[in-house]
């Protein structure tokens, strides 16, 4: 039973981290229609350049936001620079250049900061909370500072005339841009936004995971199933997810006899895809009704 | 018999001066690849892809033979060190070495990385009767002159680290338990392996759970919690750098504290105990043979000194607390001495049988007392390794250098 | 009223039907013309060209194989697969298995068996597959993926696979009596089943189970209104798609020599993604053009700089995106009716409707 305990509450701790990946997935998903492969990369790129920051001497505040208005502003560059020229190329040619990006990050970190572990350091410190060895102070940093974005994001789309008009331009471009609402810039948001939620996940996730360039490669990929689990067109549902994942996956490994310690990852997919079967847009997706 | 008389010497005197007025040939013979001015070596790195971490290992070769060349070479002649890029995919691999071997026409493939990418070439190497000397890996797949006449391993292969580990539990922890943390590869089966062979018979019951992970796991944590759960009291933690860190902090922040045995591969103080915590890394033991570049006592070690030296010259991009780097520059070593045993007699035949005769050569970063010994059933260059334990600041040695080699 | 002049009709002026139809039918005799050629050149190749540049030539097609496998499924029928590795990998152990071992058959035997092993687990797959969409299904075949390494090396299967260590296979030799070497034998073995599975798919496309096929990536729901049996179709072309990319896998095994559990990860998938892409969605030819660049364009990256080779190939990668947005195949496609509108732009004269003053 203890130990039941402590893979749920270790698969919450690591859930914490697909959550928020998930989280910064479904927000550029909701912008362009399509999963973003450099995600990760980006995250990672823009842990390193706090952790430069770190060692230069600035204090991990100053870091940790200036991190993340960069990468907001790399994030609407990316998109100005490099997406919009091929907006109008098939679906399929835009998946490359999320490869391409994916690439040239990923050899990039390694040359210039090069693939030796480095530690990050963490706001919340690292002590068992509450004394007990379940869960770290910084791990449930994590799950918190995860449920306040979300709570921000909601607030945000709900509450505000731009979250409004961004939502506007995903759901109906066209009519948007009739009443004056410039959907190529609220496209560029989403990918602001998304990478700025990526820098926030890659700066919690390093101190637990270590940083360096290959850290967030597992990362998406979980990330990106949570997301289809909790369902794309729902940023709650995929945090949700994003926890869901590192619960199944503990489980799976812990008491799947046999082969659940080598077969982990393959059965937390097998779980999500019979999930899916039931619900094929995710749990908590909306199915898109079009008309023919 | 005949008797030597004047009139033989007479006759015989002008074909003899004439011979010794000859220059006398050095037995001057070369592979291909080779000519009076340069030496063409091969190599098979990760440069890109998941294991691009070890490619630092080729970087630092290199700047090594441009240090090696500007000193004048090897009996005069230069090295051009032609390295290649496979990914770690063994496809690629037999691409990268059949271009180095018919395209670029090498003397021989040197310290390419990697188990199944090795593998992978292996025949094809010794079809071609080309040396694939000194490969990085710790497998003990390339002992095998009988089968592979042309492969020959360098560093202590990891079955037989296990064999050293599992005699000291048998010695010293008798009716103790089990644990592994191993990266499902073939670098972390190996280690089970072994460990499983040198406990023998008592293997079963004393190893009470085994947990793989994989590279693309982001923490370990999950398994280090099952392993506590097993009951274990002796925690055998095979995995490389990044995860072997987040072991040891788990093992610490769950208040577990097993005897701890951590693989070679990631026994470096500053880029794994310090992340993990030098506190929670207390009483971690491991084995050696290459000294630890981040080991402060090493500061005055004139190796070590060599080394900073040559890395900070040629290779000031290199990472100076990476143990690949002093990898890289150790086999080149090794290679150089192979090398210039040969002479001038620089075919592959003899290169190979060369490496097969290093008697008690040592390189400097090696552990003093190892040395390097081949022969021609003996194609484990490397054998000796020294239990260690840290003491929250350094590696302390302890015991006596031992092979790990298993009683027949 | 000033009286209007009559219009004369320039008849000569006008393009009639035979003129548009023929620099279209020129362009379909050049194109035979120049599939003649390229299989001649394929045929002549390893006959002046190294060993080694034989090898290439082989991996290319086998790559080639594979990419249009996936074709079939993502770009002929709009289903995005992230799995393909899988099979391949399929494909490949099943040739290993089958030629090492007890059963000791044969390298042209593995082949149909590989693609029959594929298409079974290609069915199995497009069944649940039919429920799901877009990132969905992604999603599913990305599972597929990453499965496999792990049931390879699990000691389920180790037995039969040989676990992490993989399985070394011996190099198939000519057959007796012809004077070429094993690797131009190779060559022209793979040669022979490219030409044939290439003619096949495109025979498919072409017929009503392609337009089938077809309709259902561009109109599911009025192809479904047609009376296409869209479930039915969707998961044959999965298993076609499948075995194609096994047999594509199996061929790999046998040139390469060896398998090993994690050279068949998604990062493989990926890879056949792109050189889809790179090659043109649903272009038969451009799969080929997809395995040119899947085996050379990382060797030229790693020229430019060894330390940054990803960067380099995600410049090239970009490059090739804003270049070629449909890939080789629409731009060749483009280009080809760029040349045949400025002909016929020289050929008439201007177009109706001058009115004569």
């Amino acid at each position: 039973m203890e130990q039941l305990l402590q893979q749920v509450v270790a698969g919450l701790a690591t859930g914490a981290i697909y959550a928020t990946m998930a989280l910064a997935v479904v927000m550029v998903y909701q912008a362009i229609d399509h999963l973003n492969f450099a995600q990760g990369e980006l995250a990672t790129f823009s842990t390193f350049l706090a952790w430069q920051m770190i060692e230069w001497g600035w204090s991990y505040w100053a870091a940790f936001a200036l991190t993340v208005a960069i990468s907001f502003v790399i994030g609407v560059a990316i998109d100005r620079v490099l997406f919009r020229p091929v907006r109008n190329a098939p679906i399929l040619s835009q998946l490359v250049a999320f490869i391409a990006l994916f690439s040239i990050l990923n050899s990039s970190d390694g040359e210039i900061w090069n693939f030796t572990i480095k530690s990050f350091p963490s706001p919340f410190g690292t002590k068992p909370l509450f004394g007990s060895g379940l869960i770290s102070t910084h791990q449930a940093g994590m799950v918190a500072v995860t449920l306040v974005m979300l709570a921000l994001l909601y607030v945000f789309f709900r509450g505000s005339r731009l979250g409004l008009a961004m939502r506007a331009a995903a759901a109906n471009p066209e009519a948007a841009r009739l009443v004056g609402i410039r959907v190529g810039w609220m496209i560029a948001l989403g990918w602001g936004l998304s990478t700025a939620i990526g820098a926030v996940a890659g700066i919690l996730i390093a101190p637990v995971v270590f940083l360096d360039p290959n850290m967030m490669l597992g990362v998406l990929l979980y990330g990106f199933a949570g997301a289809v689990l909790g369902g794309l067109s729902s940023p709650g549902g995929a945090v949700l997810g994003g926890f869901a994942v590192g619960i199944i996956e503990n489980l799976a490994g812990t008491f799947i006899p046999f082969v659940g310690q080598e077969l982990k990852l393959t059965v937390a997919l097998i779980v999500i895809v019979a999930v899916l079967m039931v619900r094929p847009a995710g749990i908590f997706g909306r199915v898109a009704v079009s008309r023919v | 018999m005949k008797q030597i008389t004047r009139r033989t010497i007479l006759a015989t005197a002008p074909a003899a001066m004439t011979l010794a007025a000859l220059p006398v040939r050095a037995a001057k013979e070369y592979g291909p690849g080779v000519s009076d001015t340069e030496i063409k070596i091969g190599n098979i790195m990760p440069y890109s892809g998941p294991a691009s971490a070890y490619g630092t290992i080729g970087k630092a070769e290199a700047a090594f033979f441009k240090m090696l060349n500007e000193q004048g070479g090897i009996n005069g002649r230069k090295i051009q060190f032609i390295s290649y890029d496979d990914s770690y995919s063994p496809p690629k691999t037999v691409e990268q070495a059949r271009r180095l071997v018919e395209q670029d026409g090498v003397l021989l493939i040197f310290n390419s990385l990697g188990t199944p990418t090795n593998t992978a070439i292996q025949k094809y190497m010794n079809q071609k009767k080309v040396p694939q000397l000194f490969v990085a890996t710790g497998a003990t797949n390339w002992n095998d002159p009988q089968h592979f006449p042309w492969t020959m391993g360098w560093q202590p292969n990891y079955q037989a680290e296990s064999h050293i580990y599992a005699t000291y539990v048998v010695e010293n922890h008798g009716g103790g338990k089990i644990g592994i943390l191993y990266q499902n590869d073939d670098y972390g089966k190996d280690y089970v392996k072994g460990l499983k062979d040198g406990l023998g018979s008592k293997s079963k019951a004393s190893i009470v759970a085994e947990a793989p992970y994989e590279t693309t796991d982001p923490t370990v944590d999950s398994q280090v919690i099952n392993l506590k759960s097993s009951g274990a009291d002796i925690f055998f933690n095979v995995s490389t750098p990044k995860f072997a860190a987040q072991a040891i902090r788990k093992v610490a922040e769950l208040g577990w504290k097993p005897l701890h045995i951590l693989n070679g591969v990631s026994a470096s103080i500053a880029t794994v105990l310090k992340p993990a915590g030098f506190e929670n890394a207390k009483g971690i033991m491991t084995t050696v043979y290459i000294k630890d570049v981040t080991d402060p006592a090493l500061k005055d070690d004139e190796g070590y000194k060599n080394w900073v030296a040559f890395m900070n010259k040629y290779f000031p991009d290199g990472d100076k607390t990476d143990a690949g780097n002093a990898v890289g520059y150790s086999v080149a070593q090794t290679l150089v001495q192979a090398l210039k045993q040969c002479g001038d007699d620089l075919t592959r035949e003899n290169v190979m049988k060369q490496a097969a005769n290093l008697r008690d050569f040592t390189v400097p970063m090696l552990l003093p007392g190892i040395t390097i010994n081949t022969g021609p059933t003996d194609f484990a260059p490397i054998k000796q390794m020294q239990m260690a334990r840290f003491d929250g600041e350094r590696w302390q040695l302890f015991g006596s250098l031992m092979s790990g080699q298993l009683p027949v | 009223m000033p009286e209007r002049e009559a219009i004369t009709l320039d008849v000569a002026a006008v393009p009639s039907e035979a003129d548009v139809a023929r620099p279209l039918s020129l362009w379909l005799d050049r194109r035979r013309l120049l599939i003649g050629a390229a299989v001649i050149a394929g045929l002549v190749a390893p006959l002046v060209v190294a060993n080694f540049t034989i090898f290439q030539l082989t991996m290319v097609m086998i790559y080639g194989l594979a990419i249009l496998g996936l074709n079939l499924l993502t770009g002929f029928n709009g289903q995005f697969s992230l799995g393909h590795s899988a099979f391949y990998g399929i494909g490949a152990y099943t040739a290993a298995i089958l030629m090492s071992g007890s059963a000791d058959l044969p390298y042209y035997w593995t082949l149909p068996c590989a693609g029959a092993v594929c298409f079974i687990v290609g069915i199995a797959i497009g069944l649940p597959a039919l429920r799901l969409q877009g990132l969905y299904l992604a999603l599913a075949t990305f599972a597929l993926a990453v499965a496999l390494p792990q049931l390879l090396k699990s000691h389920l299967l180790e037995e039969m696979t040989g676990g992490v260590q993989g399985i070394v296979i011996d190099k198939p030799d000519p057959p007796a009596g012809l004077p070429i070497n094993a690797d131009q034998w190779l060559y022209y073995f793979t040669l022979a089943v490219l030409l044939v599975m290439f003619a096949a798919a495109a025979g498919l496309v072409r017929s009503r189970t392609g337009r089938a096929i077809m309709a259902i990536r561009d109109h599911p729901i009025a192809a479904a209104a047609m009376g296409i049996n869209t479930a039915r179709y969707k998961t044959l072309t999965f298993g076609v798609s499948a075995l194609y990319t096994g047999i594509a896998g199996a061929l790999g095994a046998i040139v390469v020599q060896f398998v090993a559990p994690d050279s068949f990860n998604f990062l493989l998938s990926v890879n056949f993604l792109v050189g889809l892409i790179v090659g043109g969605i649903s272009s038969i030819p451009g799969s080929l053009f997809g395995g040119v660049f899947v085996l050379f364009v990382p060797n030229i990256a790693e020229k430019v700089s060894t330390g940054l080779s990803g960067a380099v190939y995600g410049v090239i990668l970009l490059l090739l995106i804003f270049l070629m947005p449909s890939g080789a195949a629409g731009f060749v496609r483009r280009a080809a009716a760029w040349l045949a509108r400025l002909r016929r732009a020289s050929n008439s004269e201007l177009p109706i409707g001058r009115s004569t003053r």
